[in-house]
């Protein structure tokens, strides 16, 4: 420590750049020009030299994945066994593990206990009241926060019971509140093994870091395969899909707990579990809450996607009235998402926020007075459900006094279509014109070796040889897989909305960074974008502008928006004051010292939320599949509705590739930007 | 009479770098700095032998990236060192199990962290009671003691309260009654009054003394701050660059320091806040007026007012009760202006 204190630190080492005697823009321009030539001559070049292997990769290289992986899920399922035991019936026993519990948050929330089978069942029991189910998420609303949650808890409630959206969105709640339990615990459990074992942490990393760029659909494939159609095949993949973000949330909660508190364990002489249960995780707690939070979210999104798997509820609607264009039933049961997910999201962030000075009021008083939310809940649901037997509309909303909106939301976009179609179709075509169709020309152009050679200099350009070389073999396994022009077509696709995400949300961003009044507007609406599930997103394009590629970029935009405006704000707000105040000392106009100071500042920062854009929009991708794009999105898609494991897995996988790809590519420019400006 | 050693350590070695216990055996248990330099490893604390007797205040000084902190924790084993002995109550703790650390722990030792290390999820009384609770004390006795220590560091009334709702003195009053609540024999203090605030600070280090004068524990305290050191310390250990470089009271250390980097602290303190009467004193009982009577171990700063005051000379008695000098008004002034004939 104090040795190396006085020797200055020596400069760091020069990477091994691929280019290295090239200037940057030199390099940059050479390479754009070459690949420019290479998708518009790829033709020519075909017949030239006779070689038409340069624009389709010949099906007789293609190993057969595919089928290897069908073949292998299928001897999975049918021969595997471990220690005797048949892999199927570990899969059926863990579906009996879900679907106890699912059925019970069910029979409770949507149709009472039955007895007996099919029509001839008999209600024993009656499900919660919609009386009760609001007056106990009010209850935890002010239990988390106060009043004014427990009013938006209730105006959220009874929105869903007045608009007719009671039934689904019960049941889409049902499987929210048996998978949160699920992913968290183990989530949890398995975050705190790799923080222990450093063996475990090793294993988990990349399966982590891979399972963040498979799109969700590709774990619909192989879980469909595994569990059937049904809810619990949609709940399994529901839990998965959660628990990758509450695994790092825990390694890094409990990382952050400050180093003195592990050593006041040791001292005081807890045991290893001591340790653990009451030091290192209580301590870790509101990082872990926030973590529980996305792990709310995220349940939200994935159970309205694996409708398609049959899981029902609000995401089954939305799925139905996309297929017969039901304009109104659509936005109906796109809003219900909203306002479940605002409810939830504001819940789970009330109780990860909930502070000690209400906490310590809340323990005052006596036993009834601090137990009174819990007492008065029970006495609600008790009341409602005697009274509900005399009195119908207590149990169930009357059907009579639902506010039905679809046929005003039709009117709407029919209106909307009607009047402006002119403007609405102009701007399509003069986007798809000038901008989609010529880049997509350009990428889908591109032949597959020169798309190999250019990737890879650039990979040796930004991040060195070892960069250069994963990207080769990634790319690489693409190209072997015969799904290259599908591949250019996602990049085609995600470049496009990216950019335009970027162009929209950097100025939003910096907008929103001036002051605290744009700061919070900007805030909210950012919030909210990121609340909803990637289904909704769909909803409103599809019906102002049909299906097709425009609708899908519209959607992506939409949902990738969020990061770019962020992270943009971010940097700006992480500007040093001393450096800002330099510039208007030396006068600065505000333009140039944003685009002299603050910019080139930010660069990095901007990477990184370029970075994140690309990410969701290569996951919502898959997701607008389901308009019509023909890219692996599509692709997955298609395997998914025919259960092709082998399709899908492959498909899944390539788009993984890719975002591997663009995330180590964008995180190496970063860091070269970062080391240029001379920081560490 | 020397008091008897509670906790020792000879030749205890810390190095940080790849492979430390392979690296000490090469130089033969005791290699150079530059041995250590141009092997890339980090002597976080080298060849330290300190005796802590039962009862004294040992204060273990120096700047950051002094080893000081690495070494408490070798102290309280919470890192194991590389090389050495540790000696805890005629015990060589040093190749214990965790579980044979856990019981020395859990009744012997108490710890006061710099930055407090309260649970935040816990009030007062259960952060105080948390030591107990780790060891299965029923709620009702370990609430009990803990409101004890809760009083005796004055935050009685404040039980309920949350670590947030504390300030940052009364936070670190909390991490004391928590250490305190296993009535422990050996009390670690690392930098406990860093993190606060200068009046705040000077204000611990009185509450600390009251209750060192009522609990007579042997305490090993950490600091960076040599004006803190010399106020509370019986002994000082200054370190740097992983080594002991003296130990000795402080007003040896004044007096006679060990080499330039110790003298360089001791410069600027006032004298009077270290010297003893012994040792200003003339030898001998004083001819003539007597005013009062000092004993040795009195430092100028308390008793200079009195011997000013007085016209005559004081009478000097040793812990046994002998007179053994005497001390005048004008040794005093000489003293408190820094006439250096003094000492």
């Amino acid at each position: 420590m104090s040795v190396s204190e006085t020797s200055a630190t020596p400069p760091a080492p020069r990477r091994w750049q691929g280019v290295p005697s090239v200037p940057g823009w030199a390099f940059w321009v050479v390479l754009l020009g070459v690949t420019w030539a290479a998708s518009h001559y790829a033709m020519d070049i075909y017949k030239a030299l006779d070689a038409r292997w340069i624009i389709r990769f010949p099906a007789a290289w293609q190993p057969d994945f595919e089928g290897r992986i069908s073949a292998g899920m299928k001897w999975l399922l049918e021969e595997a066994e471990l220690f005797g035991i048949l892999f199927r019936d570990v899969t059926r026993a863990i579906a009996r593990l879900i679907e106890i519990p699912y059925d019970l948050a069910v029979d409770l929330l949507v149709t009472g206990v039955l007895q007996g089978q099919g029509q001839q069942a008999q209600q024993v029991l009656p499900p919660l009241s919609w009386i009760a189910v609001t007056y106990i998420f009010c209850a935890l609303g002010h239990y988390a926060k106060g009043w004014r949650l427990a009013a938006l808890m209730g105006a959220c409630f009874l929105y869903l019971a007045v608009f007719g959206q009671w039934a689904s969105a019960m049941l889409t709640l049902a499987s929210v509140l048996i998978a949160v339990p699920l992913a968290a615990v183990g989530g949890l459990l398995l975050g705190i093994l790799a923080f222990r074992v450093p063996m475990a942490e090793r294993i988990l990393r990349p399966v982590l870091d891979l399972m963040q760029t498979v799109p969700i659909f590709a774990y619909l494939v192989p879980i469909l395969f595994m569990f059937g159609f049904g809810p619990v095949a949609a709940l399994a993949a529901t839990v998965i899909y959660a628990m990758p973000p509450m695994i790092r949330v825990t390694i890094v909660a409990l990382r952050g707990v400050p180093e003195e508190l592990g050593e006041l364990g040791v001292m005081v002489g807890a045991t290893s579990g001591q340790q653990m249960w009451k030091v290192l995780v209580p301590a870790a707690r509101p990082t872990l809450m926030v973590g529980l939070n996305q792990v709310i979210m995220l349940t939200l999104n994935m159970v309205i996607i694996a409708s398609m798997i049959g899981a029902g509820g609000l995401g089954y609607d939305v799925l139905t009235a996309l297929r017969r264009l039901d304009i109104g039933g659509g936005v109906e049961a796109g809003l219900a998402i909203v306002v479940l997910a605002i409810a939830l999201d504001r819940l789970s962030q009330a109780f990860s926020a909930r502070t000690v000075t209400l906490r310590a009021s809340q323990s005052r008083g006596g036993w009834a007075m601090r137990h009174r939310w819990l007492l008065s809940s029970l006495a609600v649901v008790l009341v409602t459900a005697l009274i509900g037997l005399a009195l119908p509309w207590v149990q169930t909303y009357p059907k009579a006094a639902v506010i039905s909106t679809g046929q005003i939301w039709a009117d709407a976009i029919g209106y909307i279509n009607v009047n402006y179609f002119d403007t609405l179709d102009a701007i399509k075509t003069v986007l798809l014109t000038w901008v989609l169709l010529p880049v997509r020309q350009f990428f889908t152009g591109i032949p597959w070796p020169w798309g190999l050679a250019a990737i890879t200099l650039i990979g040796a350009r930004v991040g060195g040889w070892r960069l250069a070389a994963l990207v080769f073999a990634l790319t690489g396994l693409v190209v072997l897989t015969g799904l290259w022009t599908k591949a250019m077509m996602t990049v085609y696709l995600c470049g496009v909305s990216v950019v335009i995400a970027s162009i929209i949300g950097i100025p939003i961003g910096i907008l929103a960074a001036r002051n605290e009044m744009s700061n919070r507007v900007v805030g909210v609406f950012i919030d909210t974008l990121q609340t909803l599930p990637s289904f909704v997103y769909l909803i409103p394009v599809v019906m102002l502008f049909r299906v097709g590629d425009f609708s899908a970029m519209i959607a992506i935009v939409a949902y990738a928006l969020a990061p770019a405006v962020r992270y943009a704000a971010h940097g700006i707000r992480s500007v040093d004051p001393q450096i800002v105040e330099a510039g208007i000392v030396s006068g600065c106009t505000p333009w140039q010292m944003l685009r002299r100071i603050k910019l080139p500042i930010i660069a990095p920062e901007l990477l990184l939320g370029l970075n994140q854009t690309v990410m969701l929009a290569l996951s919502m991708l898959v997701i607008t599949a389901l308009v019509g794009t023909r890219d692996l999105g599509q692709e997955v898609y298609i395997a998914l509705t025919k259960a092709n494991v082998g399709q899908g897995i492959v498909a899944g996988l390539a788009v993984a590739f890719i975002a591997i790809i663009a995330d180590r590519l964008l995180e190496a420019a970063a860091r070269r930007m970062r080391n240029r400006a001379g920081g560490a | 009479m020397e008091r008897p050693v509670l906790l020792e350590c000879r030749n205890l070695w810390k190095v940080y770098g790849h492979r430390p216990d392979q690296f000490l055996k090469e130089h033969g248990g005791n290699p150079s700095g530059d041995a250590l330099r141009r092997a890339g490893m980090i002597g976080a604390v080298r060849d330290a032998n300190v005796k802590i007797r039962q009862g004294e205040i040992f204060v273990i000084m120096g700047l950051s990236g002094s080893g000081k902190s690495t070494l408490v924790r070798c102290l309280s084993r919470l890192i194991r060192p590389d090389a050495g002995e540790l000696i805890f109550d005629g015990q060589n703790i040093l190749p214990y199990t965790d579980k044979q650390m856990l019981d020395i722990r859990r009744r012997r030792m108490g710890m006061v962290f710099q930055h407090f290390a309260l649970l935040p999820h816990l009030t007062v009384l259960e952060n105080a009671a948390f030591p107990l609770e780790i060891q299965g004390v029923p709620r009702a006795k370990r609430e009990a003691q803990a409101r004890e220590v809760i009083e005796l560091v004055g935050l009685k009334g404040r039980e309920d309260y949350y670590p947030s709702q504390l300030s940052g003195g009364q936070q670190q009053r909390v991490g004391i009654a928590r250490s305190l609540a296993v009535e422990p024999d050996l009390w670690f203090l690392d930098e406990p009054f860093s993190a606060l605030d200068p009046l705040i600070r000077r204000e611990m280090q009185d509450e600390f003394m009251r209750l060192q004068a009522m609990l007579k524990k042997t305490i090993v305290f950490i600091t960076h701050d040599f004006d803190e050191a010399i106020r509370l310390a019986d002994r000082i250990a200054v370190m740097r660059d992983g080594r002991i470089v003296q130990v000795a009271t402080p007003q040896d250390l004044v007096l006679s320091p060990a080499d330039d980097y110790v003298a360089e602290f001791t410069r600027y303190v006032p004298k009077s806040k270290v010297l003893t009467m012994g040792a200003i004193m003339a030898p001998g009982a004083a001819a003539g007026d007597v005013a009062g009577e000092l004993i040795v171990t009195d430092r100028v700063e308390a008793v200079a007012d009195r011997i000013e005051r007085a016209d005559g000379m004081f009478n000097i008695r040793d812990e046994e009760g002998r007179i053994v000098g005497h001390v005048g008004r004008a040794v005093i002034i000489d003293i408190l202006v820094g006439r250096s004939s003094a000492a």
